[in-house]
């Protein structure tokens, strides 16, 4: 097992070489975008459920004050980004393709930008793991390579681990927000991963760069002697390197199993902003209330990367870096290959959100006309999890869950590498995204339905249950007269039965008078 | 001679072959219907009776023995076609005489109406709505397969049945719904 970390590279079926169009973002050092005077602070920045709120409209807040709490495993807090007074919370439209709303906590700035911090960790390695953890938590770290899984939920695993991985590949193009980081704080991207080894009690670290980002690899090489327990590994350029089962293809040769996790192999992916985001959370006791954007694109004028607090709306970025709207112009939150186009500007930077892209026309097309399949297999040539992505459309337009099963429909990354290359301009990523939506709600169904059932049948047993009950309450009550009856006449009371008889025997005789007297009468009459 | 030793040869089979049967009939006995139970893991467990029935469940039953598959609106056109291919039969569409298929919905008791009868709680066929006599009652929303049978017996007419929205866990990636999808200049 060990054998597999070795220096040798290895490769993964497929992928791409697109235009990386990087050194138009990654020249100038990150800047800090000027304060905002509102913020939109979505309650739901990473993958899993929202936490319940603890702020009310009109409160004060500090920078970095929790505004909602983390109380079930999967819950993360969000934190107010700079100081001022909550002004609403309502729901509002957030950063997910579907421009559906979402309830975000309005802040309106107060310009002091006061801040408030958690007790800093001096020496960590003197803290149990999860003592680190539940500062991880706190700080409301997600994972921030782009699925915002939290990551104290993923630091929680008992497994051993072989090594960690942090991976610092970011092979989407366009996107240096990572690049940048890296060449600026080396230092602290690696006293993270110290952070995160001494968690998770590992011994060693390796830090994933592709070979296109050299000033990146220069600043580490620069700090790494410091750090013996990481190693460097620089990784030929190739989309999508920097998916979390490709890398470890790269550097181990070996497959994450289907619908497995990189932890049944013996590892686990930690991104470098991460890595950096608890080492400030840590040994500064900085919450996550900011982020590396770039902001790119050929309508921008000043493009590059900026610390953003979580929450600023995008059109406050872009005002910032001199954007050039022209007609139709698409707005993309994410890079060009898994990005998606924003509905409106209002929506605010998460915790998720690396870059915003603002392309002209000729840079990227807009999307064509989709046309037949012409079964050219371009697509399963690039494909990086080795499916067969013109059978998955056939089978996704043809509705066929079973089939889009069998095909591992899930083990498809959505890195686009199929959509790019199609020559008939089939959305093929977007079908599929599709078609796991509708799978996931038909299981939902299902399991609602077996909810039902189960309900249903327990009604039914309990109806049942409760006339057998009545009528057992019945007849003991009917039982119990009758004993008591019985014993009363034992103790010599007269037998009920008497009574009746005897009221019985008094109508009869005074019936029988009755019919006397009007006999007697007639007879009188009749005299 | 060879007639009666014939005879005797296949009596004596016949009488093992039945005693086999026999003890198979005992051993391996079917306790419930399977057929009943894969139609009822199809049928959308809504507990509605718009087929007829009272429940999922004894149309299941009624399918098995025979009666149409076009009779369930909450399943609509995904459900019948499933039964069709279990049961072998033609899908049709569905008996509009049994309802419409519609979105889903969830029943919403209005609080500050209710005058707490407990009609709809007995009405509810999967204990889905909280409360007692005299008291506000509420439905638990997770829980209510949107059938509708609260909704007649309220006195006050005091429960909406109000359509399932999709948020964005639940979104279908229809990207046609998005209201804007490019910034004016």
């Amino acid at each position: 097992m060990k054998t597999s970390l070795t220096h040798q590279l290895w490769t993964f079926p497929g992928g791409i070489h697109p235009p990386e169009r990087k050194d138009l973002s990654n020249q100038v050092a990150i800047a800090t975008l000027p304060l905002s005077s509102v913020y939109r602070v979505p309650i739901k920045q990473h993958s899993g459920a929202a936490g319940p709120i603890i702020v009310s409209p009109g409160d004060k807040v500090l920078r970095g004050q929790p505004l909602t709490a983390a109380e079930l495993p999967g819950q993360l807090p969000v934190h107010a980004p700079t100081s001022g007074t909550i002004a609403k919370i309502g729901p509002g439209r957030v950063a997910h393709p579907s421009g559906l709303p979402d309830t975000l906590i309005e802040i309106n700035a107060d310009g002091a930008d006061q801040r408030q911090t958690l007790e800093p960790i001096g020496d960590y390695q003197a803290f149990s793991a999860a003592d680190l953890i539940t500062r991880i938590t706190a700080a409301g770290i997600a994972g921030l390579g782009g699925a915002g899984f939290p990551t104290a939920q993923k630091l929680n695993q008992q497994r051993p681990l072989e090594a960690l991985i942090i991976n610092g590949v970011e092979c989407e193009p366009y996107i240096t927000a990572d690049d940048r980081l890296m060449r600026e704080h080396a230092l602290d991207i690696c006293r993270g991963t110290m952070i995160l080894l001494h968690i998770v009690n590992c011994e060693r670290a390796i830090l994933a760069i592709e070979d296109n980002k050299p000033e990146a690899v220069a600043s580490f090489t620069a700090v790494l002697n410091e750090f013996p327990a990481i190693e460097l590994r620089v990784i030929p350029t190739k989309y999508p390197s920097g998916g979390e089962k490709q890398l470890i293809q790269i550097l181990t040769g070996r497959q994450v199993p289907s619908r497995g996790l990189p932890i049944d192999l013996g590892f686990l992916m930690q991104n470098v902003g991460t890595a950096y985001a608890v080492a400030r959370a840590v040994e500064h006791g900085e919450v996550l209330d900011q982020r590396v954007v770039t902001v790119t694109g050929e309508n921008v004028d000043k493009p590059g990367n900026y610390w953003v607090r979580l929450g600023t709306p995008v059109a406050d970025l872009l005002a910032h870096t001199g954007f050039r709207a022209e007609p139709q112009q698409r707005v993309i939150m994410g890079g060009p290959m898994m990005g998606f186009t924003l509905p409106d500007l209002t929506v605010p930077i998460v915790k998720i959100s690396n870059c915003v892209l603002v392309p002209s026309t000729q840079e990227l097309e807009p999307a064509q006309t989709e046309m037949p399949c012409i079964r050219c297999g371009a697509c399963a040539d690039v494909c990086p999890a080795q499916l067969l992505p013109q059978q998955l459309q056939w089978l996704a337009k043809a509705k066929d869950y079973d089939g889009l099963e069998q095909q591992n429909l899930f083990d498809c990354i959505e890195c686009g590498a199929c959509a790019y290359v199609c020559p008939s301009e089939i959305p093929l990523v977007h079908y599929y995204r599709k078609a796991k939506a509708e799978v996931r709600t038909i299981a939902r169904e299902k399991a609602q339905a077996e909810v039902a059932r189960q309900r249903f049948e327990a009604r039914k047993e309990r109806l049942e249950r409760e006339k057998q009950e009545r009528l057992e309450r019945h007849r003991q009550a009917a039982e119990a007269r009758k004993k008591a009856q019985a014993e009363a006449q034992q103790q010599g009371a007269p037998n009920p039965q008497d009574a009746v008889q005897a009221a019985i025997a008094r109508a009869k005789a005074r019936k029988a008078a009755l019919a006397a007297a009007k006999a007697k009468q007639e007879d009188d009459s009749s005299a | 001679m060879s007639l009666v030793t014939g005879l005797l040869v296949f009596a004596g089979l016949a009488l093992i072959f039945g005693l086999i049967l026999g003890f198979a009939a005992v051993r391996f006995k079917v306790e419930s219907d399977p057929i009943v139970d894969q139609i009822d893991a199809i049928l959308p467990q809504t507990q509605c009776g718009q087929c007829g029935y009272p429940g999922c469940r004894p149309y299941a039953e009624a399918i098995a023995n025979g009666d149409e598959i076009n009779k369930c609106p909450p399943g609509g056109e995904a459900t019948i076609k499933k039964l069709a291919d279990l049961m072998g039969v033609e899908a049709k569409p569905l008996d509009s005489a049994h309802g419409e298929e519609s979105v889903k919905k969830v029943a919403v008791i209005r609080e500050d109406e209710c005058i707490g009868c407990t009609k709809c709680i007995q009405a509810c066929p999967v204990d889905a709505i909280l409360g007692a006599a005299k008291q506000m009652h509420t439905v638990i929303a997770h829980e209510c397969t949107g059938c509708d049978l609260c909704v007649e017996p309220c006195p006050v007419d005091c429960i909406d049945m109000v359509p399932v929205t999709p948020k964005t866990e639940t979104w279908q990636w229809d990207l046609q719904q998005i209201p804007v999808k490019v910034v004016e200049s």
